[in-house]
């Protein structure tokens, strides 16, 4: 295996590819009691429309996730969460927009759970029945995330940002979409997907790299499968499909986010820099030093149910604000008028500096957590990058990238706001 | 890792825990009072009031600047409550030098501004600026408005107002709204300097340095921390039978698609003397995760549900089993939900089930040691428990819990009320109405 010794931030990551196309990343962490293990697939919600052996497939929107739920039950009638959590573990799941990822931490046992983990993900086994079954729990969630404003106004914000992409679909499906999805779609959808080609291991925990990779080549054979070509539809222009929307749900005061789209940079060091240039950027526009944020806070605009940031998934990249407020068209005005600053001023220096010091703070703060370093690294592999490069990384993003960043993606014509107003009683 | 406990000052105690192993490290105080309805909200506002601004730093900008500038420093207001103690101060992540470009140490700057939110807040004439006490009330009550929002956590809350109507417990962390709506600057002042005399203090560190560097900074940041007569006299109150001789029924009418149960019991006997490692596998067993008999049963089995959990208050002595349901299938999970429980009374519990609940707990209290967060809630509600007892001796104790222990516990629940949160276009239940109903 490859040795990468990240010695500022006190981290040796291994690395491997298996000869099955496999990606390995395991951190040795000698001293803690617990192991966590994410085996995920760069396979989730927009992956509705592929071609594989010559033939284009379109599949219903919810099918990675009805897909994460089904892939527990086991041939003999076992359940693998069931198994796992016998064995003391804590096993879990989720599907994104772009990846399903399959994980559980422990504090023994981790060989045997993890040649669990590695079996069950690659163990299809669903029937007529099962699926049946699985539809009336996925409709009780789809029902949940209903009722959720912050679920809705993500949704809202999406299709008012993307006039076709994928991404706009809620991951989990509507009752409607979930009712076409069968035994075949699942069994299809995991040929597809869940080679190990297609898919990365990374561990985190008190563990020998040469055993994980041992046990992964073991567990998970020979054999180089070929991908499918995924296919996202035309490539979306920067404008938003609609610069505004509201809708009324129960809740006890207005619920809106800002948003704009932009053009990713692809994969590789490019898409880390750009990643690291929009958080910085956005931190220092507006995070929770930034004279928007203290200013509107201190007016009442704003509360501490606030965030921001950059996402990148699946060929999209989009930025995010909000959270709750009074006056959400206020926090636009003032977003406008803080952006144009930037384009006539740019930042103050002593200003970016601090925040870039805080950024690497948070940073390294992130790195305690063993599931979100190894979800982290997990996304980065499909990406092409190692999420470990960040902290280093940050110290050579330039105040001028920055300041370009706001300038060539937050002007006004790139804004949408969506507003969940309190319903009247 | 071998945690200490010391009384720097007078009612002061640090409780300090040395590990190599993080990036960061964890600094916590924490002031403990009393739950009550008439000062719960004024507590509970004071951290927020005092992180607006200080004599130095006046605003939440400069504030921000100064944790910028120390690599990211966070300090945040922090209110829980434990049992029917409520604990209000800051919880403070600080990077470790060796981690910094140029090995910075943050610890005694960090200890300086936890100390100087903490004592030195700005004010005019002696008082707490009114604008800041105006701005952090309306932003509070948003705040406790807003748990309408999640109607999961929401029908939690709801279930425990309900059924504890006559306990301090039914006071939430950050208070009532009507006494939160009520409080100005003078009054909040008043508060702010009684709680600074008469609580006791609990801080805690976990991170590299060693305690004497802790200590000192820490009695250096809080020497003018003026201290009274300290009121130790602060407890839960422990009710073990339910209100009336019949469970309860409340239903709430709100516009949502996906029904909220939640029934709440209170746990009875055993809180005479409560052995919390085999509370947590009698939880465990019935309702605490994904092999549990709630789960694979009113979820997987009869599919009546997407979730169905259960949660127990160790301190309060309460149990709340919760689903989320179709409208129409209450009577079908209250059924369900209540079979499991017997057979638990039973002791009808596999070996599987047994060993599965036990080695879940187990695990997740060998897994809290690796997190500086975990570290600070489990030992903070120790030290309340008046338990020296670690995560990782606790966890032996689990492994130990016998299939009869988590019966005994069940035979002695005892069902108290029953909240469903319902939709405004569901069928028509048969259910009486109950005068705590809500429009």
């Amino acid at each position: 295996m490859q040795k990468h010794d990240y010695a500022r931030l006190g981290e040796t990551l291994y690395t491997d590819t298996l000869p099955n196309g496999l990606r390995l990343c395991v951190i040795p962490k000698p001293g803690f009691r617990s192991s966590f293990a994410a085996f995920a697939t760069d396979y989730g919600g927009v992956h509705r429309r592929f071609r594989l052996d010559g033939q284009t497939v379109d599949t219903p929107a919810g099918v990675a996730h009805f897909l994460e739920h089904k892939m527990f039950d086991l041939p003999n009638g076992d359940n693998a969460l069931n198994l796992l959590a016998a064995n003391g573990a804590d096993p879990n799941a989720f599907t994104s927009g772009d990846m399903t990822c399959y994980y559980f931490q422990c504090t023994h046992s981790f060989e045997e759970d993890l040649r669990m983990l590695l079996h069950f993900v690659s163990t299809p086994y669903f029937t007529a029945e099962s699926v049946q079954k699985e539809r009336g729990i996925i409709t009780q969630e789809i029902r949940m995330g209903e009722d959720s404003p912050g679920t809705a106004i993500y949704y809202m914000l999406l299709r008012q940002l993307y006039a076709r992409h994928p991404i706009r679909e809620r991951v989990i499906g509507t009752v409607e979409s979930i009712a076409e999805i069968t035994h075949e779609t699942l069994y299809a959808c995991h040929r597809a997907f869940y080679a190990p080609s297609n898919m990365c291991l990374c561990v985190e925990g008190d563990v020998d790299p040469e055993r994980i990779r041992a046990i992964a080549q073991e567990c998970l054979g020979e054999e180089c499968r070929a991908l499918p070509e995924t296919d996202f539809g035309e490539e979306e222009a920067l404008l938003p499909l609609q610069s505004s929307g509201q809708e009324v749900m129960a809740v006890s005061a207005p619920q809106f986010l800002i948003g704009a789209k932009l053009r990713p940079a692809g994969t590789g060091e490019a898409a880390l820099r750009q990643r690291l240039e929009a958080q910085l950027a956005l931190r220092v526009l507006l995070g929770s030093s930034s004279p928007f944020y203290t200013r509107l806070y201190a007016d009442g605009v704003l509360n501490r149910d606030y965030d921001y940031e950059a996402d990148f998934s699946a060929g999209t990249g989009t930025v995010i604000l909000g959270g709750e407020s009074p006056q959400p068209e206020r926090v636009l005005e003032e977003l406008r008028s803080e952006v144009a600053g930037v384009c006539a001023e740019g930042f103050d220096a002593a200003r970016f500096e601090r925040a870039r010091r805080a950024s690497y703070g948070a940073r390294l703060r992130a790195l305690e957590d063993f599931d979100n370093v190894c979800i982290a690294l997990a996304s980065g592999v499909f990406d092409g990058y190692c999420a470990l490069d960040a902290p280093l990384l940050l110290q050579e993003v330039s105040r001028s990238a920055c300041e370009a960043f706001v300038r060539e993606n937050l002007a006004d014509e790139r804004l949408s706001i969506a507003i969940i107003e309190p319903k009247k009683v | 890792m071998e945690l200490t406990r010391t009384e720097i000052m007078p009612g002061v105690w640090l409780s300090h825990l040395r590990s190599e192993r993080f990036k960061t490290a964890c600094l916590s105080l924490t002031l403990l009072a009393q739950l009550k309805r008439e000062t719960a909200a004024m507590n509970a506002l004071l951290p927020y009031v005092l992180r607006r601004g200080t004599t130095r730093l006046g605003d939440m900008e400069a504030i921000s600047a100064r944790l910028d500038e120390l690599y990211g420093v966070a300090i945040e207001p922090a209110v829980r409550r434990i049992g029917e103690i409520q604990c209000v101060g800051f919880y403070a992540s600080l990077p470790e030098g060796d981690f910094l470009p140029g090995g910075q140490d943050v610890l005694h700057d960090t200890a300086a501004l936890l100390g100087e939110l903490l004592l030195s807040p700005a004010t005019r004439g002696g008082l707490l600026l009114p604008r800041y006490v105006d701005s952090e009330r309306e932003k509070m009550l948003e705040l406790i408005r807003s748990r309408i929002n999640e109607k999961r956590s929401y029908s939690l809350i709801r279930c425990i107002e309900e059924m504890c109507c006559c306990e301090n417990f039914a006071v939430g962390r950050f208070g009532g709204e009507s006494e939160c709506e009520a409080i100005r600057y003078t009054k909040l002042t008043r508060q702010y300097h009684s709680l600074l005399q008469s609580c006791p203090v609990e801080i805690f560190y976990c991170g590299r340095a060693d305690k004497k560097r802790v200590a000192d900074a820490l009695r250096e940041a809080l020497t003018t921390l003026p201290r009274g007569e300290i009121d130790y006299e602060i407890g839960t109150d422990v009710r073990m039978n339910a209100l009336e001789e019949q469970p309860r029924f409340v239903e709430e009418t709100l516009d949502v698609t996906q029904g909220k149960l939640v029934i709440g019991f209170r746990l009875g006997e055993c809180m005479e003397d409560p052995d919390p490692a085999a509370l947590y596998v009698f939880n465990s067993v019935l309702g605490g995760g994904s092999s549990s008999k709630l789960f694979m049963n009113v979820r997987e089995k009869l599919q009546l549900c997407y979730y169905a959990s259960s949660i127990v208050d160790i301190r309060k002595g309460l149990l709340l089993i919760a689903a989320g349901i179709d409208f129409s299938r209450l009577d079908a999970a209250r059924e369900e939900i209540f079979a499991q429980l017997e057979a638990v009374k039973r002791g009808e519990i596999s070996d599987e089930e047994l060993q599965s609940a036990r080695s879940g707990v187990a695990s997740e209290l060998r897994a809290l040691t690796d997190s500086q967060g975990e570290l600070e809630g489990f030992y903070l509600s120790q030290i309340l428990d008046g338990s020296d007892c670690g995560p990782l001796e606790l966890a032996e104790l689990v492994e130990c819990v016998g299939r009869e222990e988590v019966a005994e516990i069940a035979r002695g629940v005892e069902c108290d009320l029953i909240y469903f949160l319902t939709g405004s276009d569901a069928p028509e239940q048969d259910d009486e109405e109950d005068a705590h109903a809500e429009a």
